[in-house]
């Protein structure tokens, strides 16, 4: 289908695929074996200036908004989407300094988040905070000049591999959601240090890791936004993002339905390429409508937030769950049409459909998004 | 260029389909050339009307092309040793002489290797010129196409031959800039046309999917570069004599401006894969860089080396050394056993001179068996152990 | 600041490239133009020298009017200019009138420390190009380069491959290089790029402009002559052995006796 993409954005799709056909496919399946974080390819995607895409003019990026974010995503999520989670998680870690940073914080992290010399993560799941966010113990206290942060933050993207985190923080735990706030810790900062990386069913090239926060002590400047606003901010990062992840499931759906489509036209058995009999056609059919229908859902809600900054909690969510639920069910349909050879690691869908499983349950479980939405729904009902 | 003549063009399109590069089509009621054309003459030959023709500039003769007589082959000396090419020139070199009814000199630049010139002789040169010189140990691309450039103005050969290898493909093609001759690479077929007696030069082109015959029909000597194993060296005959002519060489031809700070000779993982007669060669199809254990133990039950595509280069499998095709090496081994290895065009181009080719390859439809002698269709994992072990059994 | 130069083709992809079996020339259905691989190596290694070192790329081609392509695909991937080398006159040049025609152009382009070129192109696969321009220009040059070890402003330090291995030079610059495509791993045009090459001037450069002498040039200027093209003869017969894998194997070992 077309899109009418301006100029601009045909050029960001466009150098998007030559990174995913040229850097990430020849080497997905290794570094998905290998557990192996994919730096040359975050390198080679810094240089190609895709890190710039989200980062406004000023600071040296190219001042795109949420669409121009998702087109690259897709793109990149049709190579692994090990690799696009680790693009996408660093810019999920900046958007807090976007959204509520200072000029001096946004002067001094948005160009070399731009420039992609420096990496970005989103530090805010805790074991005892998953979908439920109040449940966050990591502290931070004010000491003369400084913050100490004091806690554990669980299955962090990017952890160990980014130069630049953005905490949240409970500032005064009294306060209930009224007393979390973000701070931005950085590589190297002191009692700042890296924990468990875990081992992961799909996603495999991307790093998840823990961030552990014992006395570590930051400028004071490091508070992003106003003491007390941390859980707004978490929240606009979050609708912002979701059409980001939306899109990751887009663009592997694309993938698994080429590899199926692919595979039939080439498979034969009592003696017709498998393409010929209704049984798979019509698999490859529904695979491709539900594809189609979530593209459209994505592309329109992104734009939707690119033009309604304050409205846009239930497209996000939306858009997350159709996606992604749609690249689940269309990747185990690709393992299907594929049959034998779909289960085996000689083929790319497998991984595929393992990586899927991830889009339904990060950045907001299927579940939490449907919720919502029915509360969405309930206010503009009332 | 390219001159058309309306009165006689039917615009018929013949031209238009023969022109590889688009650069010729019918307008209204004649072809009309674009700024593509590369005046290859396709157009030319294929219109039924003889309605084009190719206009150049006049050009003036450089010399008389009857003062230009005899063979010359470049031999090449690294390590101590002739390059076995070298020979393979002296072969199709002495049959261009004999036919031409001219001598066969051989060319030896080196640091020590006045004990190498019998050799020569022996495998067919009449005469020697020796080159020998301590800066010559090592390869300079400045000394030796100064030497060979003076070699060459002093002794006016018809013909100089030397091989498509690391060394003979750097230096010559500057010797025959500097000399004004024309030079044809990589030939795979050296003749003479008994008429006039011109070397009619036949190489591959755009990657080997068509085949080029070229003459130098104004310029002389006629410089051509061969593969190793492409041409066959003569029968040794210890009989034969031959003239030693030892090259003065002048002091400030010793001046080179290049530095050879190392020579790295590589071990196992760095093997011309261009001197074997047998490679074994493995691809995607492998899956995983451990089933070249396999191609090696295989290569080593034949005394052959490893080859790879570029598939397998890619995932880093194996080193780029090994790469046959396109953008590789092109070999032409007397036995070539592809192990998982479909076959695209550009690995076909690197291989389809091997005197034998064997596929193995679990799709029966895989281009690779269109190239192949033999073909077996299967899982290689399957097929290369039991061929091994076969190949035990019979050597007892 | 190091002034690089780094000479480009276009080359019709050859796996493209098929020879009519029937009317005995070339087809040229769905053949696309694309920039010589082995340049963009060459391309990729001049614009990291220049990275590290300071200076200016400019990229030079030969070739008709649309090869202008492959001069803001350069660009795109990190050139700063591109110039077009274009005349009809050129038309039908081989190595010796190519590399006539390259040196004239960077003469009046003038004052290069580096001149870069792929190893070879595609479609003539000579590897020519390159050594003869260093003849022309008088410069001290390496063939097949496979590693830039040091650069400096007097002088350059590379790894010539070579058949069994390979040799460490050191080469004072002015100096040419041809490359091999595992010096580096070209890098993807950036979106500045890109934009960058969609708004670049490319300058023209006609025969006249570089003071070419028209016996130098193109078809006449060519020592070598095209006099017939043809399909290579098709491998005689092939035998595509069946049966269970144990079966095949005895097969192929009973027919590959003589051999081994």
């Amino acid at each position: 289908m077309d899109y009418f993409f301006t100029e601009q954005q045909q050029m960001i799709i466009d150098t998007a695929r030559e990174i995913t056909n040229e850097k990430i496919i020849p080497v997905r399946a290794e570094l998905d074996e290998k557990n192996q974080f994919p730096r040359e390819i975050l390198q080679d995607i810094a240089k190609a200036d895709l890190f710039s895409i989200f980062i406004p003019e000023e600071y040296g990026g190219l001042g795109g908004g949420c669409f121009e974010v998702v087109l690259a995503l897709e793109e990149l999520a049709r190579g692994c989407v090990g690799v696009a989670t680790s693009f996408a998680a660093s810019a999920l870690g900046i958007f807090p300094v976007l959204l509520a940073g200072s000029e001096e914080q946004k002067q001094k992290y948005l160009p070399e988040i731009a420039s992609g010399t420096r990496w970005a993560a989103f530090g805010l799941t805790e074991a005892s905070a998953g979908s439920d966010a109040s449940g966050i113990r990591t502290i931070a206290v004010e000491d003369g000049d400084s913050w100490v942060l004091n806690g554990t933050k669980q299955w962090i993207t990017n952890g160990g591999e980014s130069q630049i985190y953005a905490i949240v923080a409970l500032t005064d735990p009294s306060k209930g959601p009224r007393g979390a706030s973000i701070f931005v810790v950085e590589d190297g900062d002191p009692g700042f240090s890296y924990g468990k990386k875990e081992d992961k069913m799909g996603i495999r090239s991307s790093s998840t890791r823990e961030l552990i926060m014992k006395d570590c002590r930051i400028p004071k400047d490091r508070l992003v936004g106003r003491r007390g606003t941390g859980f707004i901010t978490v929240m606009k990062t979050l609708d912002m993002s979701r059409p980001g992840i939306a899109s990751l499931g887009i663009g592997l759906a694309q993938a698994a339905l080429d590899e199926a489509v692919t595979y039939a036209k080439q498979r034969v058995q009592f003696d017709k390429p498998i393409i010929s009999f209704q049984a798979v056609q019509h698999m490859l059919a529904d695979m491709a409508i539900q594809l189609e229908a979530g593209r459209a859902l994505v592309y329109a809600a992104a734009k939707h937030i690119d033009n309604h900054p304050k409205d846009m909690s239930k497209v996000s969510s939306m858009c997350k769950v159709f996606a992604t639920d749609m690249a689940m069910k269309v990747t185990t349909d690709a393992v299907q049409v594929l049959g034998g050879s779909g289960y085996m690691k000689e083929y790319p869908v497998e991984k595929m459909m393992r990586d899927a499983k991830i889009l339904q349950i990060y950045e907001g479980t299927n579940q939490i998004q449907r919720n919502v939405v029915g509360q969405e729904l309930n206010k503009e009902y009332s | 260029m390219l001159i058309i003549d309306s009165d006689k063009c039917t615009a018929c399109g013949v031209c238009e389909s023969s022109c590889a590069f688009g650069a010729i089509s019918v307008r209204g009621d004649c072809a009309v050339a674009s700024d593509s054309c590369t005046l290859c003459g396709a157009c030319v030959e294929n219109c039924p009307e003889h309605a084009l023709r190719i206009a150049t500039v006049e050009k003036q003769l450089q010399a008389d092309l009857s003062e230009y007589a005899g063979v010359m082959v470049f031999v090449e000396y690294r390590h101590g040793k002739i390059a076995p090419v070298s020979y393979e020139l002296l072969g199709i070199g002495r049959k261009l002489a004999d036919q031409r009814g001219v001598g066969l000199s051989a060319v030896l630049p080196g640091g020590s290797v006045g004990t190498l010139v019998q050799s020569l002789i022996v495998a067919g040169a009449d005469v020697v010129l020796l080159a020998e010189h301590p800066m010559l140990e090592q390869f300079r691309e400045d000394l030796y196409a100064s030497i060979l450039e003076m070699v060459i103005r002093e002794r006016r050969p018809e013909v100089v031959l030397a091989g498509a290898t690391s060394i003979g493909r750097s230096v010559i093609p500057y010797v025959a800039t500097a000399i004004g001759a024309g030079l044809t690479a990589d030939c795979t077929r050296l003749e003479i046309r008994k008429e006039d007696g011109m070397l009619l030069q036949t190489r591959p082109a755009f990657g080997g999917n068509i085949m080029a015959t070229i003459e130098c029909p104004q310029t002389r000597p006629q410089m051509a570069t061969v593969r190793p194993k492409v041409m066959a060296p003569a029968e040794p005959d210890a009989s034969r004599s031959g003239e030693v002519i030892r090259i003065q060489i002048p002091p400030e031809l010793l001046q080179s401006n290049i530095d050879v700070i190392e020579t790295v000779v590589n071990t196992e993982d760095h093997v011309n894969i261009q001197e074997f007669e047998t490679l074994v060669a493995g691809g995607r199809g492998l899956d995983s860089a451990k089933g070249f254990a396999l191609i090696r133990e295989l290569a080593a039950e034949l005394g052959g080396a490893v080859a790879a595509s570029r598939a397998a280069v890619d995932a880093g499998w194996i080193p780029y050394p090994h790469q046959v095709g396109q953008t590789g090496k092109t070999v032409s081994p007397k036995l070539y056993i592809a192990c998982g290895i479909s076959g695209a065009v550009q690995h076909a181009v690197g291989m389809q001179s091997a005197e034998i080719v064997v596929a193995i390859n679990r799709d029966k439809d895989a281009p690779i068996f269109d190239l192949a002698t033999y073909g077996v269709v299967g899982d290689l994992y399957e097929v290369v152990p039991r061929l091994i072990q076969r190949l035990q059994e019979s050597r007892g | 600041m190091m002034k690089i130069l780094v000479c480009v083709k276009q080359v019709p992809d050859a796996k493209d490239v098929r020879l009519d079996p029937k009317t005995n020339t070339l087809a040229r259905e769905g053949v696309e133009s694309i920039m010589n691989p082995y340049d963009r190596h060459a391309l990729e290694e001049a614009v990291a020298i220049k990275e590290s070192q300071g200076g200016t790329v400019t990229v030079v081609t030969m070739g008709p009017p649309q090869a202008e392509t492959v001069l803001r695909e350069s660009i795109a991937c990190g050139a700063d200019e591109g110039v077009l080398i274009s005349d009809r006159a050129f038309a039908g040049a081989d190595t010796w009138a190519t590399s006539y025609t390259l040196a004239r152009a960077v003469e009046t382009l003038g004052g290069f420390d580096l001149i870069v070129c792929g190893k070879q192109a595609i479609d003539g696969d000579t590897a020519q190009v390159g050594p003869g321009l260093a003849c022309r220009l008088r410069v001290p040059y390496a063939a097949c380069v496979q590693k830039t070890r040091q650069v400096s402003a007097q002088a350059i330090e590379v790894e010539r491959m070579m058949d069994d291995g390979y040799d460490v030079l050191r080469l004072p610059l002015p100096a040419l290089l041809t490359v091999v495509k595992d010096i580096n791993e070209p890098r993807v045009a950036s979106l500045k790029g890109k934009m960058r090459a969609k708004q670049a001037k490319i300058r023209q450069l006609s025969a006249a402009d570089i003071g070419a002498d028209p016996q130098c040039i193109g078809l006449t200027g060519s020592p070598t002559k095209v006099v017939r093209v043809f399909s290579p003869e098709p491998r005689g017969d092939r035998t595509i052995f069946s049966g269970s894998v144990d079966e095949q194997v005895d097969q192929l070992v009973a027919c590959l006796k003589a051999l081994i």
